[in-house]
């Protein structure tokens, strides 16, 4: 068994016993990357010299007796999280010389647990997208079948974990940017609660949306990863001053007697047969571990991407105004004064999907429009977000498709706007409310593509997404395959 | 046609708290370009702001002190366009949910006092600067000022002159200094002001349609800008033209206000509340709290002056313009104990020093303690009120105490009866013509009698020793 197969926590096992080095663990991943990467694409940057000398510092702490629970780990950022002197894209042709004089505060977490960065994973343009077709620099493809998407928006951290590429990785979901490629690429992607992972250094796509959260190759590496994140930043505002538990505590414990909600809304025409089946056999083993199934109802489930498709691009249309070519990033040349300066850097700087988003929300912003588009967006959401409290009320967490179909070909919806968005239909709703999702591999369709149920629970009940999907992933024993790459 | 003008003002001012309003820079003015700015200021990717605390309770206090009902929640905003002083491309604002509403100051106005409705205040972020090199197509950007907090405060459109629109901002002025919340340096640009003004036939109740003036730094420019503004419009009706509603820029060199090109101002903000901060929540224990520090205010002063002090209205009017002179003058009358004669000495000689040399009464080199013992000496006889005139000069060129001015100059008051009497006796021998005229019934002569002695004293007589002497000697 090659060293970047194994999972963290088995990666711990042999750094404690002193089996292996951080140094050989690194130099296993990168030799891996210099394998794969050329098909897959899964990173913008890589950053090889940081790792080495991170796993070095790693090998000299384990000989001091100091290891803490990332120690030695190679894990993949998303271009998205700022990393003081490394340039940081966000997908984008507009930032793709800029380079942060800061961290992300989950960067300094991730620091401070030992981890070693392998590099900056690819993403669609600006988090903008479910395919990481949008990115400035390429595409990324999905390493079960090289001709499909891995998903996305954080297309380069779910295939990075899935090609073994890195050992755990964090993206950011804003409306399945995680939970969708994680569901693709076979690999366990969780959302958490919004306000749980700090926000700051995470280049904003939707502000209200966002959320930061891991991939890992399993729920105990989730577990571990989320150890790491989770917890109070003084420097966000909308950061919850929550106890964190340790997550690891969850992993494995009965769930005998809890209810399952299914809600029927999920359940309708226009998904996969095969995503059905492999969920219907998924809530079957739920409830052979104890848990029982109720119908429960999401009433506002059908405006849920009506009004993502306000809210995230009015707060992107602003959020984005930053990039004007004043400051940072990309200027364009050759122009005569300041508002052709605005509108040839922008212009040339964005790609189709931000701006199609940009001018959405500008108009969804204006003058005679607000009223009728954000302020009615913003009074359903609340009404989303009630669907849940009172779903919570008769129900543990809820077991929902993660997406309605396989990964889909490249260029298969590039043209159609709409069907791209579709395919985010099960985890759009999850960050209006603002409550955790996770996705957990649940089997391969008969081409061989990976499959993922979705569970969400209460606000800051994590712990118990840990648990259902700790118990899930023991029970259905899904057979182990690796992407032939 | 009789015209009524109607104006509302919006001053922006900026607060002293020592760091921004999101971030932990400083808020000191100046500094090389640049130098006040981190990552949260300069607007970067991915950074988030985190309010001051310090900015709310500055913004509650203004509140109080003009009278406005305090919003238990309210809520940030973003205000969005495009230019290169505005990092993020908007400006974090409040706009439906304010900090505070429905306030009133008074003015006076003419002989009686007035009520300015305070539509409300809210708090924002400053902007940046633009340098312009005249030598060098190109514009650069110092974002020193950007993230600097700020309160607007937008008037009713109750003011029905430019006098009454200095004097609301005057008194604004005065409360903003008062609450030591802002510096109000009008020059630097902490306090600046935009007016709105129509004119409407008199008894009309329509508002007519209004221009907004920018760029006047002073109050003697609002002023001056508005009565220019006021004619314009009066001129443009009387003409038979309409007003068009737009901004205009006061030109202090010309003494006329311009269009600004109309390209700049039409914005259509997009205001959204802002995702990054939450509501923030203002609770009764709260506005106790900063009830309970909030130092007494120019009119309550001006009012205790009268009441407590028993001195006009007008001084007491003069002595409370400036926070600082205020408080200098009731530590010259807590020392002292003559409110009136110390409000004519402080409103007299020691600010037509401090005026004649540009300076503030917190320059002012004669001591509250050196003022009062001036004042007690008076009382005591030790020196007249005319040596005490030549002596508060003295105290204000050198700083020195009273006491060792008067013994270096020899200044000591003549009491000694005998020793006057003699020099009365000698001047009324050697005038007999004017003791003639005296006592033939011309009081008025009187007078050369004591300007004789003081002569030959050199001003140190005691002057009503003198008085008295004189009678005496005079009515043979």
């Amino acid at each position: 068994m090659e060293l970047y197969s194994l999972t963290i926590h088995e990666l711990q096992d042999l750094l404690k016993k002193g089996e292996v080095s951080a140094r050989e663990i690194a130099e296993s991943v990168f030799a891996r990357v210099d394998a794969v990467e050329e098909k897959v694409h899964s990173y913008i940057r890589l950053m090889k010299d940081e790792a080495l000398a991170q796993a070095a510092q790693a090998d000299a702490d384990i000989k001091k007796g100091e290891i803490k629970p990332l120690t030695g780990i190679p894990v993949a950022l998303k271009d998205i999280v700022c990393t003081k002197g490394v340039p940081t894209t966000c997908g984008s042709r507009i930032l793709h010389n800029f380079v942060p004089p800061y961290n992300a505060t989950v960067v300094e977490k991730l620091s401070a647990a030992g981890a070693v960065f392998v590099g900056k994973a690819n993403m669609d343009e600006f988090a903008m997208g479910s395919s990481t077709e949008t990115s400035y620099f390429g595409p990324t493809r999905n390493p079960w079948d090289l001709e499909r998407i891995p998903g996305g928006s954080s297309g380069g951290s779910a295939s990075a974990v899935a090609a073994d590429e890195c050992i755990a990785s964090i993206g950011s979901d804003t409306g399945g940017s995680i939970r969708q490629p994680a569901a693709l690429c076979g690999v366990v992607g969780m959302k958490p609660t919004y306000g749980r992972v700090s926000r700051f250094g995470l280049i904003a796509f939707a502000s209200s949306l966002d959320q930061i959260g891991p991939f890992t190759k399993d729920v105990e590496d989730c577990a571990i990863m989320m150890n790491a994140l989770a917890g109070y930043d003084p420097k966000e505002s909308t950061s919850v001053q929550a106890d964190v538990p340790d997550y690891r505590q969850f992993l494995g414990r009965d769930i005998k007697g809890w209810k399952i909600g299914i809600p029927k809304e999920y359940f309708v025409e226009g998904i996969d047969p095969e995503v059905a089946a492999a969920v219907e056999k998924a809530m079957s083993v739920v409830k052979a571990c104890g848990g029982e199934a109720i119908d429960i109802s999401l009433p506002h489930t059908q405006y849920c991407l009506a009004v993502y498709y306000i809210i995230a691009p009015a707060e992107a249309s602003s959020n984005l105004a930053r990039y004007d070519g004043v400051k940072y990033g990309y200027r364009a040349q050759g122009v005569r004064d300041l508002a052709e300066m605005y509108k040839k850097t922008r212009q040339e700087g964005f790609g189709a999907e931000v701006k199609r988003r940009i001018m959405i929300g500008t108009y969804a912003l204006s003058a005679g429009y607000y009223d009728a588009y954000y302020g009615k967006a913003s009074q359903v959401r609340a009404l989303i977000r009630r669907d849940f409290d009172e779903a919570f009320k008769r129900c543990d967490v809820i077991l929902t498709p993660t997406t309605p179909t396989p990964a889909f070909k490249l260029g298969e919806k590039t043209d159609d706007p709409l069907q791209m968005y579709l395919s985010d239909i099960f985890t759009i709703s999850t960050n209006l409310a603002g409550i955790p999702g996770m996705s957990v591999p649940c089997g391969f369709s008969k081409a061989g593509l990976p499959l993922g149920v979705q569970f969400l629970a209460n606000h800051f009940e994590e712990g118990k997404l840990l648990q259902i999907a700790s118990v899930y992933e023991k029970a259905a024993a899904i057979e182990k395959r690796r992407p032939a790459l | 046609m009789d015209f009524e003008t109607v104006i509302g003002l919006e001053v922006h001012a900026q607060l002293t708290t020592e760091t921004k309003i999101f971030c932990t820079c400083s808020t000191t003015f100046g500094g090389a370009p640049n130098s006040h700015a981190c990552p949260v200021c300069l607007g970067m990717p991915g950074v988030l702001p985190v309010l001051n605390k310090k900015v709310v309770e500055y913004a509650m206090k203004m509140a109080l002190a003009t009278n406005c009902t305090i919003n238990p929640q309210n809520v940030f905003a973003r205000k969005n366009y495009f230019y290169p002083d505005l990092p993020k491309g908007y400006q974090i604002s409040q706009y439906a949910y304010p900090i505070a509403e429905h306030g009133y100051i008074w003015i006076e106005a003419g002989d009686e006092k007035k009520k300015i409705g305070i539509t409300r205040i809210h708090m924002e972020e400053d902007a940046g600067k633009l340098i312009h090199d005249e030598n060098n197509p190109s514009s650069y950007v110092d974002l020193n000022r950007t993230g600097v907090p700020l309160i607007e405060i937008v008037s009713e459109p109750d003011i029905r002159s430019p006098e009454e629109a200095a004097e609301y901002l005057k008194r604004l002025h005065e409360i903003l200094v008062y609450l030591e919340i802002c510096d109000g340096n009008m020059e630097e640009g902490s306090f600046r002001c935009d007016a709105n003004v129509s004119i409407r036939p008199r008894g009309r109740k329509e508002f007519g349609t209004r221009t907004e003036l920018k760029n006047m730094n002073s109050f003697r420019n609002v002023q001056r800008a508005l009565e220019y503004e006021v004619k314009r419009q009066q001129y443009r009706v009387e003409n038979g033209e309409t007003i068009v509603q737009e901004t205009r820029l006061w030109d202090d060199a010309q003494g006329v206000t311009n269009p600004m090109r109309s390209k700049e101002e039409a914005h259509d903000y997009r205001y959204f509340p802002d995702p990054d901060l939450v509501p923030v929540v203002i609770d009764a224990d709260w506005v106790a709290r900063i009830q309970s520090e909030m130092p007494e205010l120019p009119l309550n002063m001006r009012e205790r002056f009268v009441a407590e002090y028993g001195i006009p209205a007008y001084d007491a009017g003069v002595l409370t313009s400036d926070k600082a002179l205020a408080l200098y003058y009731e530590e010259v009358v807590r020392r002292c104990g003559q409110p009136k004669i110390a409000s004519n000495w402080v409103m007299g000689d020691v600010l037509k020093y401090l005026n004649e040399d540009k300076r503030s009464i917190r320059e002012c080199p004669i001591s509250p303690v050196a003022l009062s013992d001036m004042i007690a000496l008076i009382e005591k006889g030790t020196i007249s009120g005319k040596m005490a005139k030549e002596l508060v000069e003295d105290m204000y060129k050198t700083g020195k105490p009273p006491q060792e001015i008067i013994s270096e100059k020899g200044m000591v008051q003549i009491t000694d009866e005998g020793q006057l009497a003699q020099t009365i006796t000698a001047i009324i021998e050697a005038n007999p013509a004017q003791v003639a005229q005296y006592r033939a019934g011309k009081d008025k002569i009187f007078g050369f009698f004591v300007g004789q002695v003081m002569k030959a004293t050199g001003g140190k007589a005691n002057p009503q020793l003198v008085n008295d002497l004189l009678k005496k000697a005079l009515a043979g």
